[in-house]
């Protein structure tokens, strides 16, 4: 298989020849490829991906995987309805 | 290291990408711009990026208009290899109360003077521009099919990129801890990675400018207020224009993509420099989409975030040279509103660095405005 035929992110539609395109382009940060390509953004926000940039990251520059940020992880985990959230709202100011 | 620059630009967010790009196809290229993280790390990667030039004042009215234009044609002017992604859904402006009709009415007059294409728009033409809109709650609207949003990082990455070819240099990862000052002159610019030598500096460090400002013993009065924001799920695209209603403190747009984003601001909010996100604005988020726009209340939040609002007394920027120090700019202070301002902002401070006739009159922004009590009256801010 190419680089262009492997899809890296499912979610956001990145394939590894874009990836790799990035970094080297210069790009050395998941924050800053994710927000080119939103790799990482889709909604698994970043499980099945986020390694795989890292990896490629860490083989491009060098770098220990772990000395390697991964994106911030922001609330909520898992996807909450912003109904649900307003009716727990007002039943907490009854 | 040790550089020496005709120019220093502290901060790399749109602010000081495009007074870097403007300086240089001016001709002025032996600048650097020094941000402490990767471009675009500030407020503009963070922020909501929509764009309007339904305001309340000619002065804003024209910075919002002339800036839009040139986001039209961004991708030429600047050679971008990607697309900027400038959506003109438009913004749809919500009035709840008598007194915000007859604000709308008297801005949409002041707009239509200056070629901006806004009108008054009836409950049932709401409707029509936006289906799900709840109208009971509404008394009318106001409407203008230019504004929209683009991608925030990619603009600033589109303006870098035009920068860095023209010669300009970037020192990311590199923090600013200090500025020399001689005989009120500027001398150098200490980072964590050493000095460079210059006697202009623009500060345009965004959430930060305070702290730039205290390093040349100059007090500002502007703070930083955190502000929060949601993505939801995708669906498919339903809503043209962004929502926005001053009076619910609430804007919501939904990229064509299909996520919508939404925030709203809070005046509880501590005054200081945390960016980490909460959840009362969460529950306060969901309360009023629920209620203005009803079925966006049934789509999963994916994630929320939190950037920093850099406020000024009126909350309108803060531009240009300052009395005490030779050589310094402000590009700061933007009050929740720089991303639309970014094109003029690069113009501006680009103009007033060569000496050059400026493109809009902003004399009215400089920081002697609160000394001399001159603020300035924007009936139309969030
Ligand atoms: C949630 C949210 C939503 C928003 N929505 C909109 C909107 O819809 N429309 C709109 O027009 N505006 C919006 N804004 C406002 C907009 O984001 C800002 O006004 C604009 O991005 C400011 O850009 P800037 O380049 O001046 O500052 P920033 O993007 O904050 O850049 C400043 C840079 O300076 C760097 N820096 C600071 N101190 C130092 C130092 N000591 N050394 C080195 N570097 C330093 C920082 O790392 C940062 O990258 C929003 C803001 C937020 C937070
Ligand atoms: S696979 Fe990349 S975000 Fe889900």
């Amino acid at each position: 298989m190419k680089d262009n035929d492997v899809m890296v992110c499912r979610c956001s539609d990145v394939s590894l020849k874009e990836l790799r395109e990035l970094i080297k382009e210069g790009y050395h940060t998941f924050e800053e490829i994710k927000r080119i390509t939103r790799i990482g953004m889709g909604s698994c926000q970043g499980k099945t991906c986020g390694n795989i940039v890292l990896r490629e990251l860490s083989m491009a520059t060098g770098k220990n995987i772990n000395e390697l940020n991964m994106q911030s992880n922001r609330p909520p985990v898992v996807g909450v309805k912003l109904s649900l959230i307003a009716e727990e709202a007002d039943r907490d100011e009854l | 290291m040790s550089y020496s620059a005709d120019v220093v630009i502290i901060g790399a967010g749109i602010s000081g990408c495009s007074i870097a790009y403007n300086l240089a196809i001016k001709g002025i290229r032996n600048v650097i711009v020094i941000d402490r993280s990767y471009i675009a790390s500030g407020a503009t990667g963070r922020c909501g990026a929509g764009v309007r030039m339904q305001w309340g004042t000619k002065m804003n009215c024209l910075l919002a208009k002339e800036s839009i234009e040139f986001y039209e044609k961004a991708n030429e002017i600047l050679e971008y290899d990607r697309d900027v992604t400038f959506y003109q859904g438009g913004y749809l402006l919500l009035a709840t109360t008598e007194k915000e009709i007859s604000q709308f009415k008297e801005n949409v007059k002041l707009q239509n003077s200056l070629g901006i294409p806004s009108k008054m728009v009836s409950l049932k033409e709401a409707k029509d521009i936006v289906p799900h809109l709840n109208t009971d709650i509404l008394l009318g609207a106001a409407f203008c099919q230019k504004d929209g949003f683009l991608d925030p990082f990619l603009t600033t990455d589109a303006y870098y990129k035009a920068a860095k070819r023209l010669g300009v240099k970037f020192l990311t990862y590199t923090e600013v801890k200090d500025i020399i000052v001689n005989n009120n002159k500027i001398e150098r610019v200490v980072t964590d990675k050493g000095d460079i030598w210059t006697d202009k500096v623009v500060n345009a460090a965004g959430g930060y400018s305070k702290n730039i400002c205290d390093m040349v013993g100059i007090d500002i009065p502007v703070y930083s207020d955190r502000h929060q924001i949601l993505v939801t799920e995708p669906i498919e695209h339903v809503q043209g224009p962004m929502v926005m209603s001053f009076s619910m403190n609430l804007y919501c747009q939904q990229n064509p993509k299909g996520p919508f984003i939404m925030g709203r601001g809070d005046d509880n909010e501590p005054r200081d420099l945390r960016i980490t996100s909460s959840w009362k604005f969460l529950e306060d988020m969901a309360k009023t989409i629920k209620n203005v726009l009803p079925p966006v209340a049934n789509l999963r939040v994916v994630r929320q975030w939190a950037g920093l609002y850099n406020m000024t007394p009126d909350k309108q920027p803060i531009y240009g040279k300052v009395d005490e120090v030779d050589g310094l700019y402000l590009a700061i202070g933007y009050s929740g509103h720089g991303f639309m301002f970014g094109p003029l902002t690069g113009i501006i401070i680009a103009e007033m660095i060569s000496d050059a006739k400026p493109t809009v009159d902003v004399s009215l922004l400089g920081l002697n405005r609160f000394k001399e009590g001159n603020l300035i009256l924007e009936p139309s801010v969030v």
